[in-house]
């Protein structure tokens, strides 16, 4: 699988003027963007903006309306069944409500991997299931059913999920959402440290400003479908923008209201 | 905006043209998934991706195990049934020996896959929807795509081979009970001996008439795994989705176990 295994400097991921629709509306109106080998790429924009739907898009779980989503140096869109196949086993995802499966213990959830894709006996298997638990805090909660633990450890232990095959590329949805600022501050660690120990890239869907800026090498915005800009944390902090502003200051945003539009919007049947 | 007489009739034609449409796509949708796991069944193992036989046992055990009380209980109640009704129309001839027989190919042919049908449909083909119609709002659906595991071969593949094994196996099991309960009570009410009932039963079935059922069985189970995981993988819009998914899962293929029914019937009798 040649195109799986590119050369440091390529990019990890590449997006190109992605556009797609739900339906008839469309929603993400040409996003570009690249990540590079060993980067923590933040995404961020308020609510609506089309962070969710980028997400799903860049794992290949649906068909854009036009646009290129490159992952590992591989097209998604034209690659054959087997390589997506060997691609999804050095990508690791952990969704945003955990997506655990609620019939499995936490154990044999993080296992699943290992058991599908890899030939290992049971005992490593159990062992590396325990590391991986250890590493996000969660020792000892293996045989618990998903439905038993909070909404903080659900996150960690989808992280230990998504990073039991030591994937390349880890995608993390609000990984603070929702947590209290001990256990958020300490996932922002963790994502650190699996970047440093494992050199994995990572892409993080977050709104938390302060947990982008502690995390992020790079961030990128998004506002209704579109990039507002794309850059360091200290680039973000200086820009010009407006808007961009308003959200690091949390400034209510200034609603520019079309007085044709909303008097449509309030007679329209 | 047309006059409301006028718009009236031209939406119910569209909205027919819409139905027909979703219908069409629907089977197609059934199609391709009936073949994809079939797939997977046949290829799964060479491309390094089998359909794994624990998922299958539990599968087996859920739909078929936990059914056999129930369907032992409908099945002898049917044949009491049949043996009332039979005795009571075939007194007006003076015939009510001939009962055994109307039984033992009623049953075989007709009732014990019906029944079984019916009652797995209902049992099972709801959980199948239910369960996957959860995952998919849950994302857990996703979770298995991202991971490289084909959810169709992890989730579909097995449930139609349980099915497809368990519900011929049930529907054999049902002959036996409803046989058995037609038994009782014409044994009771005719003062027959059990041993000559057994005897005139085996006596009037065929192989034919017990693998007429047994072939039926089989599209219902088909039918069954088809329709609830097809409705499972549709479910849009949350925990409401789910319960709207499941019940269209019972009532499709209950419809649809009728229907194949009656044409199964047909042809298999020219
Ligand atoms: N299943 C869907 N069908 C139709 N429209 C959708 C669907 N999911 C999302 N949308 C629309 O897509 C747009 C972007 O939604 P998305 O979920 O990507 O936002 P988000 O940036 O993730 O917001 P949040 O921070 O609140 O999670 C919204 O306008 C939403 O209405
Ligand atoms: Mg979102």
């Amino acid at each position: 699988m040649a195109s799986v295994l590119t050369s440091v400097d390529d990019p990890v991921m590449e997006v190109q003027d992605l556009v797609t629709h739900y339906g008839a509306v469309q929603i993400l109106r040409g996003v570009n963007m690249t990540v590079s080998p060993g980067e923590i790429m933040a995404i961020m924009g308020r609510s609506g903006s089309g962070k969710s739907t980028l997400l799903s898009y860049l794992l290949g779980l649906h068909r854009p309306t036009s646009g290129c989503v490159r992952l590992l140096g591989l097209d998604i869109a034209r690659a054959s069944a087997a390589e997506l196949h060997e691609l999804r086993k050095n990508i690791g995802v952990a969704f945003q409500g955990g997506a655990m499966f609620s019939s499995m213990t936490v154990g044999e959830n993080i296992r699943l991997p290992l058991r599908e894709h890899t030939k290992l006996d049971e005992k490593t298997m159990q062992i590396m299931t325990r590391m991986k638990l250890e590493l996000v805090n969660l020792g000892g909660f293996e045989h618990l059913m998903p439905s038993q633990l909070s909404g903080g450890m659900l996150k960690r232990a989808a992280l230990a999920r998504a990073i039991i095959m030591d994937p390349k590329l880890l995608f993390f949805d609000e990984p603070s959402a929702g947590l209290d600022p001990v256990v958020a501050a300490e996932l922002d660690e963790l994502i650190l440290r699996l970047r440093d120990a494992l050199q994995m890239t990572i892409v993080v869907v977050t709104h938390e400003l302060s947990s982008a800026c502690k995390i992020a090498d790079r961030i990128m915005i998004l506002e209704k479908g579109c990039v507002l800009m794309t850059g360091t944390v200290d680039e973000v902090r200086n820009s010009e923008n407006e808007r961009i502003q308003a959200m690091l200051h949390r400034r209510p945003g200034t609603k520019e209201i079309d007085p044709d539009d909303y008097l449509q919007r309030l007679t329209r049947d | 905006m047309a006059s409301p007489e006028l718009k009236h009739p031209l939406l119910s034609v569209q909205q027919l043209g819409r139905t027909a449409v979703q219908a069409v796509e629907e089977c197609g949708y059934v199609a391709a998934l009936l073949v994809e796991s079939l797939y997977w069944v046949v290829f799964g193992s060479v491309r390094h991706q089998p359909v794994r036989l624990p998922s299958i046992f539990s599968q087996m055990m859920t739909i078929g195990i936990g059914a056999i009380p129930i369907v032992f209980v409908l099945s002898f109640a049917v044949g009491v049934m049949l043996a009332i009704q039979g005795i009571h129309t075939l007194r007006i001839f003076g015939a009510e020996s001939q009962v055994v027989i109307g039984i033992a190919l009623s049953v075989t042919r007709e009732f014990g896959p019906l029944i079984t049908g019916v009652l797995i449909a209902g049992r099972s083909g709801s959980a199948l929807a239910a369960q996957i119609g959860t995952m998919q709002v849950s994302q857990e659906i996703d979770a298995l795509r991202v991971m490289g595991i084909n959810p169709v071969r992890y989730l579909v593949s097995p449930a139609l081979l349980a099915m497809l094994i368990m519900v011929p196996t049930l529907t054999f099991f049902s002959d036996l009970a409803a046989l058995f309960g037609g038994a009782v009570y014409s044994t009771v009410e005719l003062g027959l001996g059990v041993e000559a009932y057994l005897q005139q039963t085996l006596d009037v079935l065929a192989a034919d008439d017990i693998m007429q059922g047994l072939i039926k069985s089989v599209v219902f189970a088909g039918i069954i795994a088809l329709v609830g995981v097809s409705n499972g993988f549709s479910v849009t819009g949350g925990a409401e989705g789910v319960g709207r998914a499941t019940t269209r899962a019972v009532v499709l293929s209950i419809s649809y176990i009728v229907l194949a029914d009656m044409v199964f019937t047909y042809f298999l009798n020219r």
